[in-house]
C-alpha cells in the first residue's frame, strides 16, 4: 500500500499468493494444475499480471524455472498440485539444490484437516523435500501467505542460493476467504543472517600469499556466476597475470577465449588445467567446492599448494580439502577487497617466476592432450559439431545441455566468454534437463539464440515438451548428438567392463525428424561431415522456429582427457591408447 | 571424541525433523538428543551428544548453523560446563534384596519414586557415567525397565547461550 491510511485490499489466500508473486516481480510461473491447487489456478485466471506456462510434465516446469534462475540470478517459480504433481517436481528441486540455484516451488496440499489421513493425492512434501531444499514451509494461516512468499524469495536468493518449497493446503486458498493484503518490503530472520563481506584480516593474508606465489592458479566455480562476480574475477586475474581454470559450473565466469584461461579442470578437464593445478604452489578457490569430480583422489590432491578458499557457505570450506586461508563471504565483495589489497601492497607478482610458470603451462597446452582427432571417413565427430555451432553462433548463444558425453563435449568445445550462458545440471547430473532449460531461457530472452545440446537418450526423458514449445512458440535449437548409445555409460563400460554393453544401446529410436514435425516443428538430419556446416546454417536460419537437428555422430568416440580413478589431479587418459 | 552440542532453534514444527534428518542424511552419529522449549516459548533448546573427529564435529556444527531455523549452536565440551541426565529405572525388589537395592540407591543419591510389594522405581540424576555405574551396581538384580532422558547441559559461570 502506498498510502498509509489506505485500507488494505481484502483478498482470498489464492489471490494473495498470485498477487504476492507479482509484487515480487515475477512474470512467469511454470506449472501444472490439479485438485489441490484449483483455487490458485482460478486466481491466476482472474488476473493478467503473472503468466502461467503450462508444461507437459512437472519436472519440466522445475527445469524451466531453474534455467531462468541460472540465466538471470533470480529465483524461478513453480506451481504444482499435491501428490504426483509434487513428486514429479522432486528431480527438478534436487537438481536446483545441488547447483545452488534459487527457486520457489509452490506445491498444493490436501486440506489441512486431512493431512496425515492418507487422503487422496496426499504426500508428505515437507518430508520428501526436506533433504533437497534450502528451506521449506507449510502455510498454516492464509493471512501469512504474503510474508511467506517474501521469506521464500529472500531465503532462496540470498546467501548460498537454493530452492524453497511452500506447501499450501487447499483450504488456505479458499476463494471466499478475505484477508487484508499487504506485501512486505523487507524481511528479517533472527536465525538466518547470510554474511555480507569477508574477514579483512584473512583477505590481507590471502593477498600476501597470492603475491608471493611462484606457480599460482585461480580455480573458480559456479559461485562466480551466481555471485555475479565475473567482472571482479577478470579484473583480479588480469591484475595478477595468473592462469584461470573454471569448473563445469563456472564456465563463462572467466572468458574462455582469453589467453589466461587454461580451460575446465577435473574429470574431463584440459591436460593443461589439471597439470597446472597439480603443480600449483598457491590455489585461489573462488566460489568452488572441491567436488569429487574436480579433485580426483583427495589424498593426492595438489600436494604443494597453499589453499585460499573463498565461499559464502562455511560448510563448503575444509569439507573435502583443508583450506589454509578460509574466507567466508560473498565472492563479489571479497574479490573487490582482494583487488584493493593487492593494489595497495608494495609487493608485486614475481615476474620471473610467473614467466617460467607460463612457459611451462604453454608447453602443456601445446601438447594438446586429449584433443579429438578427425579422420576422412566422413563420419561426424561430436566435438566438431559443437565447434561448428560455436562458430555459427559467434560464441554468443545460451547453451543448455543434458547429461552424458555430449554435455562434456559442449563444455569443452563451446567457448563461453560470458557468465549465465552455460546452463547444465552439474551436481545432480539430471538427464532430461536440457530441453526444458532451453525453453526457460528462450521464453525470457526471446531474441537470444538458445541451443540445447543433447543426446538421443537424454532428449527422450522430456521429449513431450516439444508440445509446450509449440504452444508458446519457443524457437529453441535442439542439437541432438545422436550416437545411438547412452554414450557416457558405454564409455565407462569400454574402460571398466571390457566393453560389455549392458543396457547402454538403445534400440528402436524414433525418427526424430518426423517426431519434430509431428509436434509442428522443423526436423533436420545431418549424417555426413560435408553437409554439417551448410545444414547447421540452414537450421539456424529459421529464426523463430524450433528446429530439431539430429546429427548422427561417431558412436565410438570417448570423452578425453579423463582422470584416472583414484589418481592425482593430473593422472589422465588422453585417448583410448595413451595415458599420462 | 565425545561432544555435547547445544542448539537454540525456533520452536516450530519441523525444526526437530530437520536436525534429525541432517544427522541421518550425512551419516553423523547421535548418542543422545533431548529437546524442549525454553523460558522464551518461541525458542527450543536441544542438546545433542555426538562422537567424531574434530573435522566431523566442525562440519556438524556448520551444518546445524546452516539450517534456517537454527539460531545458535555451541559446543559445550569446548569449555567448562555442567551436564546431567535423568534416569528412571524399575527393578524387581523381592524381600531378600529390598534393603540392598535401597542402600545402593542411597549411595548414588537416587530416590525411590514408586513402590510395589515386588518392585522399586528409582529416579537418578547425574552424568551419563554415573547412570551407567548405577546400572552396573544393580547388575545382580533383575532390572525391569530403564528410561533415560539423554544429556542436557549448560556452560559454567557467566557464559550463556542466547539469541
Ligand atoms: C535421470 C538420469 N538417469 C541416468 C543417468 C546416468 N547417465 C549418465 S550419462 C547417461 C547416458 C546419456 O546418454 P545420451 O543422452 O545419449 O548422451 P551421450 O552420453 O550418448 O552423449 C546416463 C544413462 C543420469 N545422469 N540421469
Ligand atoms: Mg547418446
Amino acid at each position: 500500500m502506498s498510502e498509509a491510511n489506505q485500507q488494505p485490499e481484502m483478498m482470498s489466500g489464492g489471490a494473495m499468493l498470485i498477487r504476492a508473486l507479482h509484487d515480487q516481480g515475477v512474470k512467469y510461473v511454470y506449472g501444472y494444475p490439479g485438485g489441490a491447487v484449483l483455487h490458485i489456478y482460478d486466481a491466476i485466471h482472474q488476473q493478467d499480471k503473472v503468466e502461467h506456462i503450462l508444461v507437459r510434465h512437472e519436472q519440466a516446469a522445475t527445469h524451466m524455472a531453474d534455467a531462468y534462475a541460472r540465466a538471470t540470478g533470480k529465483a524461478g517459480v513453480v506451481l504444482v498440485t499435491s501428490g504426483p504433481g509434487a513428486t514429479n517436481a522432486v528431480t527438478g528441486i534436487a537438481t536446483a539444490y545441488m547447483d545452488s540455484i534459487p527457486m520457489v516451488i509452490i506445491t498444493g496440499q490436501v486440506m489441512s484437516h486431512l493431512i496425515g489421513d492418507d487422503a487422496f493425492q496426499e504426500t508428505d512434501m515437507m518430508g520428501i523435500s526436506r533433504p533437497i531444499v534450502k528451506h521449506n514451509m507449510s502455510v498454516k494461516n492464509p493471512a501469512d501467505i504474503p510474508m511467506m512468499v517474501k521469506k521464500a524469495f529472500y531465503i532462496a536468493e540470498s546467501g548460498r542460493p537454493g530452492p524453497v518449497v511452500i506447501d499450501v493446503p487447499k483450504d488456505m486458498t479458499m476463494p471466499n476467504g478475505r484477508f487484508p493484503y499487504h506485501y512486505p518490503t523487507e524481511v528479517s530472520l533472527r536465525s538466518y543472517n547470510p554474511v555480507q563481506k569477508g574477514h579483512s584480516g584473512q583477505i590481507r593474508k590471502a593477498a600476501n600469499v597470492l603475491l608471493s606465489a611462484k606457480q599460482p592458479m585461480i580455480y573458480s566455480g559456479g559461485g562466480i556466476i551466481m555471485g555475479d562476480a565475473s567482472n571482479e574475477l577478470r579484473e583480479l586475474a588480469q591484475l595478477l597475470g595468473y592462469p584461470v581454470t573454471n569448473t563445469l559450473m563456472g564456465l563463462g565466469g572467466y572468458p574462455a577465449t582469453d589467453k589466461q584461461f587454461v580451460g575446465m579442470l577435473g574429470m574431463h578437464g584440459t591436460f593443461e588445467a589439471n597439470n597446472a593445478m597439480h603443480h600449483a604452489d598457491v590455489i585461489l578457490a573462488l566460489g568452488a567446492r572441491f567436488d569429487d569430480r574436480v579433485t580426483n583422489n583427495v589424498k593426492k590432491f595438489c600436494p604443494n599448494a597453499t589453499i585460499i578458499h573463498v565461499d559464502i557457505d562455511p560448510t563448503s570450506i575444509s569439507k573435502t580439502i583443508d583450506s589454509h586461508i578460509p574466507i567466508v563471504g560473498p565472492v563479489k565483495p571479497v574479490i573487490a577487497e582482494l583487488i584493493e589489497q593487492i593494489k595497495a601492497s608494495e609487493q608485486k607478482p614475481d615476474a620471473e617466476a610467473l614467466a617460467a610458470w607460463w612457459q611451462q603451462i604453454n608447453e602443456w597446452r601445446e601438447r594438446k592432450g586429449g584433443h579429438y582427432k578427425t579422420d576422412n571417413s566422413g563420419q561426424i565427430k561430436p566435438q566438431q559439431v559443437v565447434e561448428a555451432v560455436w562458430r555459427l553462433t559467434k560464441g554468443d548463444a545460451y547453451v543448455t545441455s543434458d547429461v552424458g558425453q555430449h554435455q562434456m563435449f559442449a563444455a569443452q568445445y563451446y567457448r563461453f566468454d560470458k557468465p549465465y550462458r552455460w546452463i547444465n545440471s552439474g551436481g545432480l547430473g539430471t538427464m532430461g534437463f536440457g530441453l526444458p532449460a532451453a525453453m526457460g531461457v528462450k521464453l525470457n530472452f526471446p531474441e537470444a539464440e538458445v541451443v540445447c545440446v543433447t543426446g538421443e537418450g537424454s532428449i527422450q526423458m522430456n521429449i513431450q515438451e516439444l508440445s509446450t514449445c509449440k504452444q508458446y512458440g519457443l524457437g529453441v535449437k535442439i542439437l541432438n548428438l545422436n550416437n545411438g548409445y547412452l554414450g557416457m555409460v558405454k564409455q565407462w563400460q569400454d574402460m571398466n567392463y571390457e566393453s560389455r554393453y549392458s543396457n547402454s544401446y538403445m534400440d528402436s529410436l524414433p525418427d526424430f525428424m518426423k517426431l519434430a514435425e509431428a509436434y509442428g516443428h522443423i526436423g533436420i538430419t545431418i549424417r555426413h561431415i560435408d553437409e554439417l556446416e551448410a545444414k547447421l546454417a540452414e537450421a539456424f536460419s529459421y529464426k523463430d522456429r524450433l528446429v530439431f537437428i539430429d546429427v548422427i555422430v561417431d558412436p565410438t568416440e570417448h570423452v578425453y582427457p579423463m582422470q584416472v580413478p583414484m589418481g592425482k589431479m593430473n593422472d589422465m587418459f588422453l585417448s583410448k591408447t595413451e595415458r599420462t | 571424541m565425545r561432544h555435547l552440542l547445544s542448539v537454540l532453534m525456533e520452536n516450530e514444527p519441523g525444526a526437530l525433523a530437520r536436525v534429525v534428518g541432517l544427522f541421518a542424511q550425512r551419516g553423523y552419529n547421535i548418542e543422545s538428543l533431548t529437546v524442549a522449549p525454553t523460558e522464551d516459548k518461541t525458542l527450543s533448546r536441544m542438546t545433542l551428544v555426538t562422537k567424531g573427529e574434530d573435522k566431523v564435529i566442525e562440519q556438524i556444527t556448520k551444518q546445524l548453523n546452516k539450517l534456517i531455523e537454527v539460531v545458535k549452536v555451541i559446543d559445550l565440551t569446548e569449555g567448562a560446563h555442567v551436564e546431567r541426565e535423568l534416569m528412571l529405572i524399575k527393578v524387581k525388589a523381592p524381600t531378600p534384596v529390598r534393603e540392598e537395592i535401597k542402600r545402593t540407591a542411597d549411595i548414588f543419591r537416587g530416590q525411590i519414586i514408586d513402590v510395589t510389594p515386588t518392585s522399586y522405581t528409582i529416579q537418578l540424576t547425574g552424568t551419563s557415567d554415573k547412570l551407567d555405574a548405577f546400572i552396573e551396581a544393580l547388575s545382580g538384580m533383575q532390572i525391569l525397565e530403564v528410561a533415560r532422558t539423554g544429556v542436557s547441559g549448560v556452560s559454567r559461570g557467566e557464559k550463556l547461550l542466547l539469541v
